[in-house]
């Protein structure tokens, strides 16, 4: 079976693989330092498990994972992040909290080897959900922009569309495509910010210059850029009282 | 209860000596009204005391029960209620001692409003006086507890914020250490010792409140190594200290939070080799230090800059100096700049304060 190790420290990753050489059944086929590293690798090898660290450089295990369509078994190896072990006791195969002996990683290995019979990919989403909520996370978006990697602030966010199973997101330099639903950003957002005013749209209030009545009970939400946002019945309530108004 | 104002010796005299001026006035007036001189200093003697005895029973009495700004109307009833009482006392006591002397006898019946007035007044102004010197005493007291409230919230906050360490970083070098000893032994054996003399570090530095900076930069040379044993090539530090600063003196750990920011901010911005640069210079009479790294100016938001490490930092230089100016930051391409600015204020006022904290 293929595992993959993705640690930004050299040393972290060593313990792994020392830790590894126990389990000869399993074959150590990637060690990557950094995210983009870790979803080349992951693409290339598609492994059975990948030991992943969270807080590493440029995007954080977590926001590689999001990028993956169908992620692999992760067992997530960290010192101290509060955020991230909530959501890892709640969806987590297993997480290692560092430093771990030997008995710990076995034991985790084990518990991935029993739960591989019986697969439950929805508890990665959920997992990745609940981490999202931390405020590291959710200041900014990581979008994968064909084999490119884009990291959005969220402060350069002009308005979010629906797009089926998509949510567009609408930025300087075009939108992004981010596989996720409109309730997980109406969440993950700061509502002083970002205002569901539609219910296909989230609009960044920094950037809107003007709303315009339309039609009958509806408006639209002029941006400093031009574009036209739909502001329903419901979201006109909700802009004017984020706004003060 | 706050103390009597007899307690203060000029206090006392400047009582007598007015009390002294009331006898021998009173005693020429009676003169002047062709009394004898015994009637005259009887009279004066026997009123005056009285009186005196009067206005202390009111100020002891108030001295139990300092009466509030909207009581004065208490205040005013009370002394009528004092100066009548008097007035029957004294009338009682000279019609002992002097009644047998007609002339007088009339006097003193006809001069009634005139003593009570002048009685009201004498004791209506002394427990006023008393009032406002326990006001003040009470307020002095509520001045230097919360004097001292203040100062214990200030010391337990910088001790607080002394104290902080990133259980990130204790927790990597752990596991860094962890992976040495099957790998390097001798490595592990060090790391083990530079961790311990910097937690010791932080532990001790409570008395010694102001270093050198070179003191400040040998200790943070152990949190450098450290970082450099987890981060390995991908971090570099070039450390530059200007001429005549070395003996400058600042807070101790001042530094090591600045420079754990910068390598974060760094290292976690950046996937290639990361390079903190530490310069130190003197400017004007102040030790001027500047700690940069580079980031990414597309990813990262301005925010960032200003995580939970400098907060601390501008938190606690603002409680050292009562200022909010000395730390800044600078964003120059993609390389991010912290500026602080230590004041030598060790040897005067500032020490004084800062000496315990």
């Amino acid at each position: 079976m293929k595992i993959i190790v993705i640690d930004d420290e050299v040393l972290a990753r060593s313990i792994v693989k020392e830790y590894l050489q126990k389990h000869p059944q399993l074959e150590l086929v990637a060690e990557c330092g950094d995210g983009f590293e870790g979803l080349k690798a992951i693409q290339q090898h598609d492994p059975d498990l990948v030991f992943l660290d969270i807080q590493m450089p440029k995007i954080s295990g977590f926001e590689m994972l999001e990028l993956i369509e169908k992620p692999p078994a992760v067992i997530f190896t960290t010192a101290f992040d509060e955020f991230a072990i909530k959501a890892f006791e709640a969806h987590a195969v297993d997480y290692l909290l560092k430093p771990f002996n030997q008995e710990r990683f076995d034991k985790a290995i084990a518990k991935w080897l029993e739960q591989q019979n019986k697969p439950s990919e929805a508890k990665t989403e959920e997992l990745l959900e609940t981490a999202s909520q931390s405020p590291s996370q959710s200041s900014r978006i990581v979008v994968k922009n064909g084999s490119k990697i884009k990291i959005i602030p969220v402060h350069d966010i002009f308005f979010l569309e629906a797009a089926d199973d998509y949510v567009k997101i609408h930025t300087q330099e075009g939108y992004f495509l981010k596989n996720k639903t409109m309730n997980h950003f109406e969440q993950v957002l700061d509502r002083q910010q970002f205002v569901r005013s539609h219910r296909s749209y989230i609009v960044n209030v920094q950037q809107i210059t003007r709303i315009d009545p339309y039609e009958k009970d509806n408006h639209v939400a002029i941006l400093r850029t031009g574009a036209k946002v739909p502001v329903s019945r419901g979201g006109y309530g909700k802009l004017k009282s984020v706004l003060g108004l | 209860m706050p103390a009597s104002p007899f307690r203060r010796r000029r206090f006392l005299i400047a009582f007598s000596i007015a009390w002294l001026i009331l006898m021998v006035d009173h005693t020429l007036l009676l003169y002047w009204l062709d009394f004898p001189v015994a009637a005259s200093i009887i009279d004066s003697g026997i009123s005056n005391t009285t009186l005196l005895l009067t206005c202390l029973l009111v100020m002891n009495s108030i001295r139990y029960y300092v009466p509030d700004v909207a009581q004065y109307m208490n205040v005013l009833a009370m002394c009528i209620i004092f100066t009548v009482l008097w007035l029957l006392l004294n009338k009682w006591l000279l019609t002992i001692t002097l009644g047998e002397y007609v002339e007088y006898s009339r006097f003193l019946i006809r001069s009634l409003p005139v003593r009570g007035s002048m009685g009201f007044l004498i004791l209506g102004m002394t427990t006023m006086m008393v009032i406002t010197w326990f006001h003040s005493q009470e307020l002095q007291l509520n001045e230097q507890r919360k004097a001292d409230a203040e100062k214990l919230t200030k010391e337990a906050e910088l001790f607080k914020l002394r104290q902080q360490l990133q259980p990130h970083f204790l927790f990597n070098s752990l596991n860094s250490i962890n992976a040495l000893i099957g790998l390097r032994p001798q490595e592990a054996r060090k790391m083990v010792q530079q961790l311990s003399d910097f937690l010791r570090g932080t532990l001790k530095k409570e008395e010694t409140q102001w270093v050198n900076l070179q003191e400040e930069l040998q200790y943070l040379q152990l949190y450098l190594d450290i970082e450099q044993v987890r981060f390995g090539n991908r971090l570099s530090t070039e450390t530059t200290v200007g001429e005549d600063t070395t003996s400058m003196k600042l807070p101790a750990l001042l530094l090591q939070p600045i420079v754990e920011n910068a390598i974060k901010f760094g290292l976690y911005d950046t996937t290639g080799e990361t390079v903190i640069r530490l310069a130190t210079s003197k400017q004007k009479a102040d030790l001027v230090i500047m700690v940069s790294n580079p980031f990414d100016p597309e990813t990262s938001s301005p925010k960032q800059g200003t995580g939970f490490g400098l907060k601390s930092v501008q938190r606690r230089l603002y409680l050292l100096f009562a200022r909010t100016d000395l730390l800044a930051t600078e964003v120059k391409g993609n390389i991010f700049t912290t500026i602080v600015r230590i004041p030598q204020l060790h040897g005067a006022t500032v020490a004084a304060d800062t000496k315990k904290i």
